[in-house]
């Protein structure tokens, strides 16, 4: 049986973590799983957690009037979900579901941001990890906003 | 098909109308007079003529194994691809062509292959992975990577089932816009090639899709560690003669109708990120 | 250059025979085009006689500006290079490529009828003039796909070169090498010599035909005095060439140089109305357009000049890839100056000057490249002759 903790280190976020640091992320982890369909969060819900996804699919979603439910993302294995407990008033600002069965580490954001204010060099690894990560979603809806497959753009003016 | 004047037309007929999604049509065109034996290399593209409406360059989207039949995969976004989704069994256009370069095909063979389409994109890459299929043994690791703008607006959907269920081919579907039955991805194609396993220096990328899509793709796939020099993109431009002639479908020095469409990553990154080239 | 003189075929035609020469082109089924002072300007039109020829006439031109000028002697060819080039005759502005008839449910390409026109003979063409007919055999004849226009009007046509006395101020032939004296490229090339008491031809052959024409004019021998005498005019004509253009990496440059503040200036300037593109010898582009009859019945495909000025050039679905009439001038100068090397081994321009004389704001190229090499835009002198 493996060890959350193997586990937890096998995942590429905590790659070049020092051995101190991995073992604050040990005790802030957790193994979860949800079935198909079962919700992660909802939006508006407090932010105490973030997921390493290790199998399975998850949907972004946000309920638009008139349009009902709309996916603006799916996560899958290897990713990792989840950076308002980083944000105050951290609240999730989305809800996620699973579409099918999900695994994944769950780390406790409350209890990490202590830690991380307590020990910045933690904070700091932490940080940057989130910040490639939300640079790398940033770029990626960027490009779903340029709506590249619609038929045309706005008429553009020229001179 | 060559004739002594370049610009004369040889006539085809509808034989057959698909509609592939509400505003993109599949044509399957036979010969007006006589057998239908049109060769052609995945990645070429005719000039398509409706008679009284105009002319606009095609890619050819069937398979190259298939001479017996010339099919042509068009969205209906101006005033001649309007008038080609409005066509029926039995009407008649014109064809010029076969022109310009193909997909790499024979170069690809002992090397993993990642295809990455965005939207229409699919469309003239269908004959590469046709091809690809045929000889497969021929190949490493072979993927596709399609991203479309909804789900209703996903191409050759039958198709994209039975590639999906071969054992030898990884496939990934991905789109922009879904509502939440659609429990596929949603995202930027480009966030599917980080799931698939090839080798980056022993790898060909062919990429089609939207100029801004194709960048973005290459420069993913040259961060994994894909030569630029084995990355393939198909480049669109306005053409009016197809032959070289009348200079409209310039980038740089290349002209895309017979220096391209299919052009390696190298040689457009320097044109692509300059404005208005 | 005298020695080629001396080894080709060559010999004096008296001023009073030059109808000969006409006459002899006539007889020969030819239709001859030359220049004539039509519309306050010189051009090529038809002609029949040396009557029709701007005897008498010389042209002053700069940045926007041409005037035709009287001269004090009756000089036949005493000017440089006027609106249009023999672009017009061998690339026609308007061309009908196919006409389709409905039948039934399907369509039927009429035939062709092959129009036997007279084939064309071209007299007072320039050196920078036949370098760009030999630019466009590269382009519309030469490639994998030729055009069957060009061919047709090109192959069999008959080329009397003239080299310039003069040159205007506008020319910068000597940059491109193009100029002034016509080398190859011509069946027959005329030198005028105009002196007080003698008004001749020095008749150069530069092909079997043009020897076979030659042959049947009543020439005298040149000496080697007329052949010296020829020579220099052309060096005159060359001394006077006061536009220079540095071509040297200038390719390289413009490829490099796409973002440079300079191409904002020109722009501001630019009308971007393809004059330009229009009396460029060496400009090809061209469009189609499908036009249909009332009843749908009936279609005709046409292929027009066109120029990458105009916005629907570089249009695709979405919009035009050149909204800015700055990316269209970088566009047509980096082409004419730069990408052209690449597709056809040469530069696309020749050195006439006609795009600097005929901008409406005179806008010229040269000084454009100037400053891309690093020239203020004081000394790259835009607008100034």
């Amino acid at each position: 049986m493996e060890t959350l903790e193997r586990v937890l280190s096998e995942q590429a976020f905590m790659h070049g973590l020092r051995p101190e640091h991995v073992s604050i992320l040990v005790g802030c982890a957790t193994n979860v799983r949800f079935d198909a369909g079962e919700q992660l969060f909802a939006e508006g819900d407090e932010a105490r957690q973030f997921f390493m996804i290790r199998q399975g699919h998850v949907l972004l979603e946000t309920h638009v009037p008139g349009r009902g439910g709309v996916t603006v993302q799916t996560v899958g294995a290897g990713e990792i979900l989840g950076w308002s407990w980083l944000v105050p008033p951290y609240e999730w600002r989305i809800s996620a579901r699973a579409t099918e069965l999900t695994r994944a580490i769950a780390l406790d954001g409350t209890c990490l941001r202590h830690k991380c204010e307590a020990d910045h060099d933690l904070g700091y690894e932490i940080l940057k990890r989130f910040a490639h990560i939300i640079n790398e979603r940033l770029d990626a809806a960027r490009m779903q906003l340029l709506d590249l497959y619609a038929k045309s753009a706005p008429a553009r003016k020229g001179r | 098909m060559s004739a002594a004047d370049p610009m004369l037309p040889t006539l085809f007929v509808v034989r057959r109308v698909q509609r592939e999604t509400p505003d993109v049509v599949s044509l399957e065109l036979v010969a007006a007079e006589g057998e239908t034996n049109f060769r052609f290399l995945p990645g070429q593209f005719n000039m398509l003529t409706v008679f009284g409406h105009g002319e606009v360059p095609m890619s050819i989207t069937g398979d190259g194994a298939r001479p017996d039949v010339l099919v042509h995969t068009t969205r209906a976004v101006g005033a001649v691809s309007e008038a080609i989704c409005r066509l029926k069994t039995g009407d008649v256009v014109g064809i010029r062509g076969p022109y310009g370069t193909a997909w790499p095909i024979e170069e690809a063979r002992g090397q993993d292959v990642v295809v990455v389409a965005g939207g229409m994109g699919l469309a003239p890459l269908r004959g590469a992975l046709l091809a690809i299929q045929a000889n497969r043994s021929k190949y490493g690791r072979f993927f596709l990577v399609y991203g479309a703008r909804s789900p209703a607006d996903l191409l050759y959907r039958r198709q994209l089932h039975q590639w999906r269920g071969r054992f030898d081919m990884g496939v990934h579907v991905t789109v922009d816009h879904a509502q939440t039955d659609w429990i596929g991805h949603v995202g930027l194609v480009t966030r599917l090639l980080p799931r698939l396993s090839f080798a980056p220096s022993d790898t060909v990328a062919l990429v089609c899709g939207p100029e801004v899509m194709m960048r973005y793709a290459a420069m993913d796939l040259e961060k994994r560690g894909v030569d630029p020099g084995r990355i393939y993109l198909s480049m669109e431009r306005n053409m009016k003669c197809g032959v070289g002639l009348c200079g409209h479908c310039q980038l740089g020095p290349h002209f895309i109708c017979k220096d391209g469409p299919v052009f390696t990553a190298r040689a457009m990154r320097p044109l692509m990120t300059v404005r208005e080239l | 250059m005298s020695e080629h003189l001396r080894q080709a075929e060559r010999g004096i035609l008296a001023r009073s025979d030059f109808d000969a020469l006409l006459a002899e082109l006539t007889a020969r089924g030819y239709r001859i085009i030359g220049p004539v002072v039509r519309d306050a300007a010189i051009g090529y039109h038809d002609i029949s006689c040396a009557r029709d020829l701007p005897v008498g006439w010389s042209d002053e031109q700069q940045g926007g500006r041409y005037r035709l000028q009287p001269r004090d002697d009756a000089s036949v060819f005493g000017f440089t290079v006027g609106a249009n080039s023999l672009k017009p005759f061998l690339l026609p502005s308007q061309v009908s490529l196919w006409q389709a008839e409905r039948q039934d449910r399907g369509w039927k390409i009429l035939n062709r009828q092959a129009k036997t026109a007279r084939p064309l003979a071209f007299v007072g063409v320039r050196a920078c003039d036949l370098a760009a007919v030999a630019i466009h055999d590269r382009v519309l004849r030469d490639g994998t796909h030729a055009d069957p226009t060009y061919c047709a009007r090109r192959d069999g046509s008959f080329v009397v070169a003239v080299n310039c006395a003069q040159a205007a101020s506008t020319c910068f032939c000597t940059s491109m090498g193009t100029g002034p004296r016509a080398v190859a490229g011509f069946d027959l090339a005329l030198t005028e010599l105009l002196d007080p008491d003698r008004h001749v031809f020095v008749v150069e052959a530069g092909s079997d035909a043009g020897r076979d024409v030659l042959a049947a004019l009543p020439s005298a021998a040149a000496t080697a005095a007329d052949i010296d005498a020829a020579v220099a005019v052309s060096a005159r004509a060359a001394a006077q060439v006061g536009r220079k253009l540095n071509t040297e990496g200038l390719p390289a440059l413009l490829a490099a140089s796409a973002e440079h503040p300079s191409w904002n200036e020109v722009a501001l300037r630019c009308l971007s109305c393809g004059n330009c593109a229009q009396v460029c010898p060496t400009c090809f582009c061209t469009t189609a357009t499908d036009c249909a009859d009332l009843s749908g019945g009936f279609v005709e495909r046409t292929r027009r000049w066109d120029s990458c000025f105009s916005v629907e050039y570089a249009h695709i679905h979405g919009g035009s890839v050149r909204p800015s009439t700055r990316a269209r001038y970088r566009q047509w100068l980096t082409h004419k100056m730069g990408t052209w090397l690449a597709q056809f081994g040469s530069s696309g321009c020749v050195g006439c000057g006609r795009c600097i004389t005929w901008c409406p704001v005179g806008i010229d190229l040269t000084a454009q490249a100037r400053i891309l090499q690093g020239a203020t835009a004081k000394e790259g002198d835009h607008g100034n002759a």
